[in-house]
C-alpha cells in the first residue's frame, strides 16, 4: 500500500499538483497495456479481457458487482452490440479480481459536475489514470455504464474485427466483402463461419488501433429494453448468492463482534458454547469471537451463549452526545467552501427578511436483504474466497494480508449480491471469513452474520446537521448560505480503500448542496468536518442523501415565504444555468399536472437533485387517511444523456425512490452506551407492499454525456416528501425520519 | 433418531435437532438454498415456504413443529419449466437483486391459490410481510394481477 499511498497522495492534490503528479508518476502506467487476467483453459479462447469463447459458446465478462441494478445485462449488451451476437446465445460472468477492470470514473473532482469546462475534462482524464494505476475495480458512484460505455463497445468491435480478419485469412476472401450476423461471419456467397470456430485464429490477430463503433442509429440492443440475464435464475431460486455457496465438507460459522464499534475485547468465556451440540470451534478474533458449527443456527445459538467483556467505544456514547459533537464542528474553520458565488456576507447582513432554518438527519444502516457473509477455504497455502462484493481487488489484497499470503495466492469469486447499496464496497466480511477459515485449514467455512450483527456493525451513512440562511427577492432567492457539518465519510472510506485519506476539501460532505444547477447571485456552501469515530461508509447516493434533503427543503421554505410556486421558482433559477436540468423539472411538472389544483385532503411536494451527473426531479403526492399519511404517487423525470436500457433505468429510479422514502419515513440508527440500538427490521423498517407508492418515470436524453442511475433516484425523494407534508399540513419537518413527527398509515 | 418430512413431494429423513428452524435444515442440511435467510424473526419474509399451501416463515418454525407438506421455491418450478407466476415474473422483469424474490413468489403463489381475483387491497394484505429493499413492489403488484388473469384463463 505504501507506493499506492504515495501516488494517490500526490495525484489527489487537485490542480497543477495533480497534473504534475499524474504525468510524472503515471505516464508509463497510464500508457502501458493492461494484462488480460483471463486464463483460458483447454479449448477456450480469449480475445480481450471481456470475452471468453469455448466450443459451447461465448461468455462476456461483466466485471462489476451485480447487486440488483442490472449491470451484468447492460455491460453485456455493450459488447454484444458491437460483436454482433444473438442475445440468447451469450452468457455473462463477473470474472476475476483484476486491476485490468479498473474503474476510471469512480474518482471525482470538487467541481459542480453540470458545468462543462476544459480544465475539468483534463483533470477527469488524470483521475481516470489514477483509477488505472491503482487498479481500482469497484462498483460505486453510479459509474458502471459511464465507465464501460466506450471501452466495452470497443472490446466488442475489436473482437468482431478479428473474427472478420480470421475468416478472410481462412477463406482467401477480402475482409471488406465479409459481414457478420448473430455470431457468424457471412461470406459473399452466403456461407457462414461461426465465431466459435474462428476464435482460436482470431485471438492471434492484433487488435485494430481504433475499431470503428456503430452509429447509435444502427443499435439493435442498446437503447432497447433488454431481458435481464439473471432474471430466470432469480425467479426460480437458482441464482447463487454469496450466502448460497455450497462446497464439499463445508462447515458453518458466525461471528459476534464488539458492538462498541472499533473497540477490542477484554476477555470471553466460551465454556457453555463449546459444550453445545454441533459446535466445532470457538475462535478468538481479538475484537470479537467466531463459532464454527455443523449448521448456521447452531453457530448463532452458541455465539449468544458466550459471555464477553468488551472495551469501550472510541466515540460519544449516545445519539445526543454524538449530535452535540457534530454541532460543535461549526465552531471550526470550514474544511471546504466549494461554492462561493457573489458575496453572501454582504447579501445576508441581518435584516428582517432573512430566513434561517436548521436541519438534521440521522445515521443510517444499509440493511441489504442478504446479511453480510463470505466463504473462505485455506488449503496448501492457497486461499479461495467467495463473497458478494463491490471491490474484488480490495477483497483479494486484504484477504492476502490477513492470511499472510501474496495476492497471487488468493482467488476471489464474486457471486450475485442480495443488495449492496455501498455496504459491499467493504472487506470486513471477507477478512472475518478468512480468519475463520484460518482456524480450520483445509475446510471451507461459510461465515454468516445474523441480521442483528449486520445492522449493528455497518459502515453507516453519517448523521449530519445543516444551518441554512437565505434572502428572497420578489420571485427568486437572492442569497443562499449553507453550512453543513458531519463526520467525514470520505476520509474514512479513503483510508480503508486506498490506505490514506487525501487532504483537501471533502466534496462528498457537501455534494448535493454545493453543486446544484441554480443561478443564485450570492451562493455559498461550507462544509465542516466533525471528528467522530463511528464507522462510516458510502450509502446509496452518499453525501447527496442528506444534502438533497437539506437544500431542497430550504428552497421550498424560501418559495413558501413569498408564496411562490416552488417549481416555477426553480425553473427560473435553472433556465440559464443548466438546460437539461430545466427540462427535467419541466417534464416532471407536466407529468404530475402540477398546474392543476389538488383535492382537499391531498398535498404534494417537489424536489430536484443533480447527482452523479444525472439530474432527477420528483413530485410526490400524499393524502390524509384515517390511519395517517399515505404516500400515493411519485412522478420522476431524469436525464441520462444516452438511455441504454429504458426499462432498467425506470426500475432503478423506482428502487432509488423506495430506498430513499424508506429512509425518510423510518430510517434511524441511534446509539446507547456506545452501541447501536436498532438490530432488525422490527426497529429499522422500510416501505412494504401496502405503503409503497405508485411511481411513474420519464427518461430524457438531452445531456451530452451518458450517466448512471443506481443512486440519483434516492436524494430528491426525501425532500419531496417533506415538502409534500408541509403542503398538506403546514408542518415543516426539518429532521428525519419523518415518523418521529407525523403518523404514517 | 431422524424425523421424516415431506419436502417438495419427497419424504426426507432429517437428522437435525428438532429445535432447529426449518430454514436452516433446508439450507445447510438439504442444500435447498433457494429459500433465503433475511432476519431470523419473521419480519422480512425472505424465508417464506408453503406448509400445506400456507405461507410460512421458515426461520421461525422449528423443524420439530412442522406438520404438513413443505414446498420451497425449488418445488414449484424450474428454469426449464416455470409456473405461470414465475413466467409472468420474468415477463415483467420483476427482480432486481433477487434475494427476496423466492419469498415473494411463494407468498404470491399462496395468495393466488386462495384467491384468483385479488384486489390491490388483497395484495397489500398478503404481500406486506415480504420486504424488498430494492423496491420491486410496483412490478410485483402488476405481475400478480397479470398472473391472476392468466390463471383464470387456464
Amino acid at each position: 500500500m505504501g507506493k499506492l499511498g504515495t501516488i494517490t497522495r500526490r495525484t489527489f492534490l487537485i490542480g497543477s499538483a495533480a497534473i504534475a503528479g499524474g504525468v510524472a508518476f503515471g505516464y508509463y502506467q497510464v500508457t502501458k497495456e493492461l494484462e488480460n487476467p483471463l486464463k483460458p483453459g483447454k479449448g477456450e479462447t480469449t480475445l480481450n479481457p471481456y470475452l471468453l469463447i469455448t466450443k459451447e459458446g461465448i461468455t462476456i465478462i461483466t466485471p462489476r458487482a451485480e447487486m440488483g441494478q442490472g449491470v451484468h445485462t447492460t455491460l453485456a449488451a455493450l459488447v454484444a452490440e458491437e460483436l454482433d451476437v444473438a442475445w440468447q446465445d451469450i452468457k455473462t460472468m463477473h470474472g476475476p479480481a483484476s486491476g485490468t477492470y479498473y474503474n476510471e470514473k469512480v474518482a471525482t473532482l470538487p467541481y459542480p459536475e453540470y458545468k462543462e469546462n476544459s480544465t475539468k475534462d483534463k483533470l477527469e482524464n488524470i483521475m481516470g489514470a489514477v483509477g488505472k494505476i491503482m487498479g481500482i475495480q469497484i462498483t460505486g458512484g453510479s459509474t458502471s455504464t459511464r465507465d464501460a460505455f466506450e471501452k466495452m463497445r470497443l472490446a466488442g468491435a475489436a473482437a468482431r474485427y478479428a473474427m472478420i480478419e480470421a475468416a478472410a485469412d481462412k477463406t482467401g476472401q477480402k475482409a471488406s466483402t465479409l459481414k457478420t450476423k448473430d455470431g457468424f461471419v457471412i461470406l459473399p456467397d452466403g456461407q457462414k463461419l461461426s465465431y466459435l470456430q474462428l476464435a482460436p485464429e482470431a485471438a492471434k490477430i492484433p487488435p485494430p488501433e481504433a475499431p470503428k463503433l456503430k452509429d447509435p442509429s444502427e443499435w439493435r440492443y442498446l437503447g432497447k429494453d433488454m431481458p435481464r440475464v439473471d432474471m430466470v435464475e432469480k425467479v426460480t431460486g437458482t441464482a447463487e448468492f454469496g450466502i448460497d455457496t455450497k462446497l464439499e465438507g463445508m462447515l458453518f460459522a458466525t461471528i459476534r463482534m464488539n458492538p462498541q464499534l472499533g473497540a477490542k475485547m477484554k476477555s470471553f468465556d466460551a465454556k457453555k458454547a463449546k459444550e453445545m451440540p454441533g459446535v466445532k470451534k470457538v475462535v478468538d478474533l481479538g475484537d470479537g469471537i467466531g463459532v464454527i458449527a455443523n449448521n448456521t443456527w447452531q453457530a448463532f445459538e452458541a455465539a449468544k451463549k458466550i459471555t464477553i467483556e468488551w472495551e469501550e467505544a472510541p466515540y460519544p456514547p449516545d445519539t445526543k452526545a454524538i449530535f452535540s459533537q457534530i454541532e460543535q464542528a461549526f465552531n471550526n474553520e470550514p474544511n471546504s467552501t466549494l461554492r462561493d458565488d457573489g458575496d453572501v456576507n454582504t447579501a445576508l447582513v441581518p435584516t428582517k427578511d432573512i430566513i434561517k432554518a436548521q436541519y438534521a438527519v440521522p445515521f443510517l444502516a444499509h440493511a441489504t436483504m442478504e446479511p453480510m457473509n463470505a466463504v473462505a477455504l485455506l488449503k496448501d497455502d492457497k486461499l479461495t474466497v467467495w463473497a458478494g462484493n463491490q471491490a474484488p481487488v480490495l477483497v483479494r489484497d486484504h484477504a492476502a494480508k490477513v492470511a499472510g499470503l501474496n495476492s497471487e495466492a488468493v482467488t476471489v469469486y464474486t457471486p450475485y449480491m442480495g443488495g449492496g447499496f455501498g455496504r459491499r464496497c467493504e472487506y470486513d466480511f471477507s477478512d472475518l471469513a478468512v480468519k475463520m477459515a484460518m482456524a480450520m485449514p483445509g475446510l471451507p467455512i461459510k461465515t454468516t452474520w445474523s441480521r442483528e450483527e449486520d445492522m449493528r456493525h455497518d459502515f453507516y451513512r453519517p448523521g449530519a446537521i445543516a444551518h441554512f440562511e437565505g434572502r428572497m427577492g420578489n420571485d427568486q432567492p437572492i442569497a443562499l448560505k449553507a453550512d453543513i457539518a458531519s463526520p467525514s465519510c470520505f476520509q474514512q472510506f479513503s483510508s480503508r480503500f486506498m490506505g490514506m485519506a487525501p487532504p483537501g476539501p471533502d466534496k462528498i460532505l457537501v455534494e448535493g448542496s454545493f453543486d446544484q444547477p441554480y443561478a443564485i447571485e450570492h451562493y455559498q456552501v461550507n462544509g465542516y468536518i466533525s471528528d467522530i469515530a463511528v464507522p462510516l461508509g458510502p450509502w446509496r447516493s452518499v453525501g447527496n442523501s442528506y444534502n438533497g434533503f437539506f437544500h431542497e427543503c430550504f428552497l421550498d421554505e424560501l418559495a413558501a415565504s413569498k408564496n411562490i410556486d416552488p417549481v416555477a421558482m426553480r425553473l427560473q433559477l435553472m433556465k440559464n444555468e443548466h438546460e437539461p436540468s430545466y427540462k427535467v423539472l419541466k417534464a416532471v411538472a407536466e407529468m404530475a399536472d402540477w398546474d392543476k389544483p389538488l383535492a382537499k385532503n391531498k398535498g404534494r411536494g417537489v424536489a430536484f437533485t443533480y447527482s452523479f451527473n444525472t439530474p432527477v426531479a420528483q413530485i410526490i403526492e400524499i393524502s390524509n387517511s384515517e390511519d395517517g399519511l399515505k404516500v400515493d404517487k411519485v412522478w420522476c423525470a431524469l436525464d441520462v444523456g444516452t438511455a441504454l436500457d429504458p426499462r432498467n433505468i425506470e426500475a432503478q429510479m423506482m428502487s432509488g425512490i423506495i430506498y430513499g422514502l424508506s429512509a425518510a419515513i423510518y430510517g434511524e440508527i441511534t446509539f446507547e452506551n456506545g452501541q447501536v440500538v436498532e438490530g432488525n427490521f422490527d426497529s429499522y423498517d422500510a416501505l412494504r407492499m401496502a405503503t409503497a407508492p405508485q411511481i411513474e418515470v420519464k427518461t430524457l436524453q438531452n445531456k451530452p454525456h451518458i450517466s448512471g442511475v443506481g443512486e440519483p433516484g434516492t436524494p430528491p425523494s426525501m425532500p419531496a416528501l417533506a415538502n409534500a407534508i408541509f403542503n398538506l399540513t403546514g408542518n415543516r419537518i426539518r429532521e428525519l425520519p419523518l415518523k418521529n413527527a407525523v403518523e404514517f398509515a | 433418531m431422524g424425523r421424516s418430512l415431506n419436502i417438495n413431494g419427497s419424504d426426507i429423513t432429517i437428522e437435525a435437532d428438532p429445535q432447529t428452524p426449518l430454514l436452516w435444515v433446508l439450507r445447510d442440511e438439504l442444500g435447498l438454498v433457494g429459500t433465503k435467510f433475511g432476519c431470523g424473526i419473521a419480519m422480512c419474509g425472505a424465508c417464506t415456504v408453503l406448509v400445506d399451501g400456507e405461507p410460512t416463515r421458515s426461520c421461525s418454525l422449528s423443524v420439530g413443529d412442522v406438520e404438513g407438506k413443505v414446498t420451497t421455491i425449488e418445488g414449484i418450478g424450474t428454469p426449464e419449466n416455470m409456473t405461470i407466476i414465475q413466467q409472468v415474473w420474468v415477463e415483467h422483469q420483476v427482480a432486481q437483486c433477487g434475494y427476496c424474490q423466492s419469498g415473494q413468489i411463494m407468498a404470491a403463489t399462496a395468495l393466488l391459490q386462495e384467491n384468483n381475483q385479488p384486489t390491490d387491497e388483497d395484495i397489500d394484505d398478503a404481500m406486506s410481510g415480504n420486504l424488498c429493499r430494492c423496491g420491486t413492489y410496483p412490478r410485483i403488484r402488476a405481475a400478480i394481477h397479470e398472473a391472476a388473469t392468466r390463471l383464470q384463463r387456464s
